[in-house]
């Protein structure tokens, strides 16, 4: 559903990412590994149309999505969750959530979409009026992915999730998104948590200073002896 | 509970100049009436969508430049010219936001400013419109239509309420708004609002014409009830910079903030110059400056932030003891 066809982007029209090609196939879990500073949130905000690529074109099921705005991309089906959540710190957490839905004018449907989230994160339900900035980071993480989820996404993407939250946490974030996969909703996520990210995804791409360098499944990355030695230390 | 509030500090205001008649209160109340005005359109694009003008002068110009000059000139009923130079200052706003809305947070700020003074500079050397003169607005006798009125105060106080009153109530209807919801949303994260469909763009600069439109409109009553203008008045960075200072001090993206703010510093200001005179001038600002910096260090949320506080605890305490 997703075409990344040799991608180069950047900022000040210096490239971060070259020649970057992925693709993201229709109920799919994709993770993007890599360290810091390789490019990986670039990419993310190039499909999002937060950032205008240099070359290269985006595919969404079957359109050219590059030369969109944001927020017409949201519209076809792409949800963002940027690096550092970036909640609505003043605003309540139904209204961040209610943010989310804004594309959907029907007001029945934002409400049955507010309910099937509240379902799969109880603890914004409990926490509903509280201020989004009140609520520790972990809670900020499930509130920032919800508040996507409200945009009914066909494909959602994922930034950094892992970042200053706690282990038990990251965890957690991840079953969720796991079973935000299974609902039927794409993930692509960039991590640099290069092991937790590999193991829960369909396929895998390892990003190195802008270039990919390698892909396969999962399991198969999680075995090669590049992701061995370069993130395991093994 | 809150509208009760809102009608009360209406009530109050409609009847004060009517209940205190001497002449130089009913004037502080104009004045309050015009700057609380300002106050409360500024708040739209600052205080909701927190786009920092410090230019709003530039509208306030045009709207007392536009119906002065139409009347000047071909005799047009200032409340024609009110709304065409509402209209003006609003395309203007959009010429001058369309690029500047580009720039982000301080950046933003600045070119409102520069703007603000280039716009200055135009008119005052502009000769059809009596350049650094200014143009003395030709006396007639009292008419609603000509918007003069020489023996009482009480029509000018009247159309100014009328003004506050409607300039309060869209303020307030923005606010309750889903637009009100999404300025809220681009001003605490432009990029998140961005992410999630809104186009922060279109909404900064509705938010920007409806501000300026409302600004204008007291730049004509304000032309009216002083009958002379020039480019220094109207245009002054004073007027920018007061618009600005009330509505922090009583607390920004809050309606009731400019107003609150308003109340404090229009007498402030009106009284020290009746009282200290020609030496007194400034005293008013310095008094007032040190007010902020007391506000922006204790209380960022200026004067409602301080007043919900109470409430809250107050509130708290009567739980406590209900309990």
């Amino acid at each position: 559903m997703l075409k990344v066809n040799k991608l180069t982007a950047g900022y000040d029209n210096v490239p971060v990412v070259f020649d970057v090609s992925l693709e993201v196939r229709e109920g799919e879990l994709v993770s993007v590994v890599g360290s810091n500073g390789a490019g990986k949130t670039t990419i993310l905000r190039a499909i999002s149309g937060l950032l205008k690529p240099i070359s290269g074109s985006i595919e969404f099921m079957g359109k050219r999505i590059d030369k969109l705005p944001a927020h017409e991309i949201v519209k076809l089906g792409i949800a963002h969750v940027p690096e550092g959540r970036h909640i609505f710190g003043k605003m309540s957490v139904r209204d961040n959530l209610l943010m989310g839905a804004y594309a959907i004018e029907d007001d029945a449907e934002v409400n049955r979409l507010l309910d099937r989230v509240y379902e799969i994160f109880p603890v914004l339900k409990e926490r509903e009026k509280q201020k989004g900035e009140t609520m520790s980071g972990g809670e900020q993480q499930m509130l920032a992915i919800a508040r996507a989820l409200m945009a009914k996404p066909k494909l959602l993407l994922v930034d950094e999730m892992s970042l200053g939250l706690m282990p038990l946490m990251v965890d957690k974030a991840l079953d969720v998104l796991k079973h935000v996969n299974k609902t039927g909703v794409a993930v692509l996520m960039v991590e640099q948590k290069v092991q937790e990210a590999l193991e829960i995804a369909d396929r895998g791409y390892i990003l190195q200073t802008g270039k990919i360098v390698a892909q396969g499944t999962g399991q198969e990355l999680l075995g090669s002896e590049l992701v061995k030695q370069a993130y395991m230390g093994m | 509970m809150k509208n009760r509030a809102l009608y009360l500090i209406f009530a109050a205001v409609l009847v004060l100049p009517f209940a205190i008649t001497n002449v130089n209160f009913q004037h502080v109340m104009i004045m309050f009436l015009i700057f609380a005005s300002l106050g409360e359109s500024w708040n739209i694009i600052t205080g909701f969508a927190g786009q920092t003008s410090f230019g709003h002068a530039a509208f306030f110009g045009i709207g007392a430049y536009t119906s002065t000059v139409l009347f000047y000139k071909f005799g047009v009923s200032p409340w024609v010219g009110m709304l065409l130079g509402a209209g003006i200052a609003a395309v203007v706003s959009v010429i001058v936001s369309y690029p500047c809305f580009r720039l982000r947070g301080h950046y933003f700020a600045i070119a409102t400013l520069a703007v603000a003074e280039i716009i200055k500079q135009l008119f005052v050397s502009w000769d059809y419109v009596e350049g650094a003169t200014g143009i003395s607005i030709p006396v007639v006798e009292d008419s609603f239509i000509a918007m003069q009125f020489h023996g009482s105060k009480i029509p000018y106080f009247l159309i100014g309420f009328a003004l506050f009153f409607l300039i309060v109530m869209v303020a307030r209807s923005i606010e309750k708004s889903k637009m009100g919801f999404y300025l809220k949303a681009i001003r605490e994260s432009h990029e998140a609002a961005e992410a999630l469909g809104i186009n922060p763009r279109k909404y900064k600069l509705l938010a920007m014409m409806i501000s300026s439109a409302l600004t204008a409109l007291l730049g004509t009553l304000y032309a009216q009830y002083i009958l002379y203008i020039d480019p220094f008045m109207v245009f002054s960075l004073e007027i920018s910079m007061k618009i600005v200072l009330l509505s922090v001090l009583g607390g920004l993206g809050n309606i009731y903030g400019p107003i609150i703010g308003a109340a404090i510093l229009i007498p402030l200001s009106e009284y020290t110059r009746v009282f200290l005179g020609g030496t007194g001038k400034g005293i008013d600002l310095m008094i007032y400056g040190a007010l902020i910096v007391l506000i922006a260090c204790f209380e960022p949320h200026g004067i409602i932030g301080l007043l919900k506080k109470r409430g809250k605890k107050r509130g708290a305490l009567y739980a406590k003891t209900n309990a």
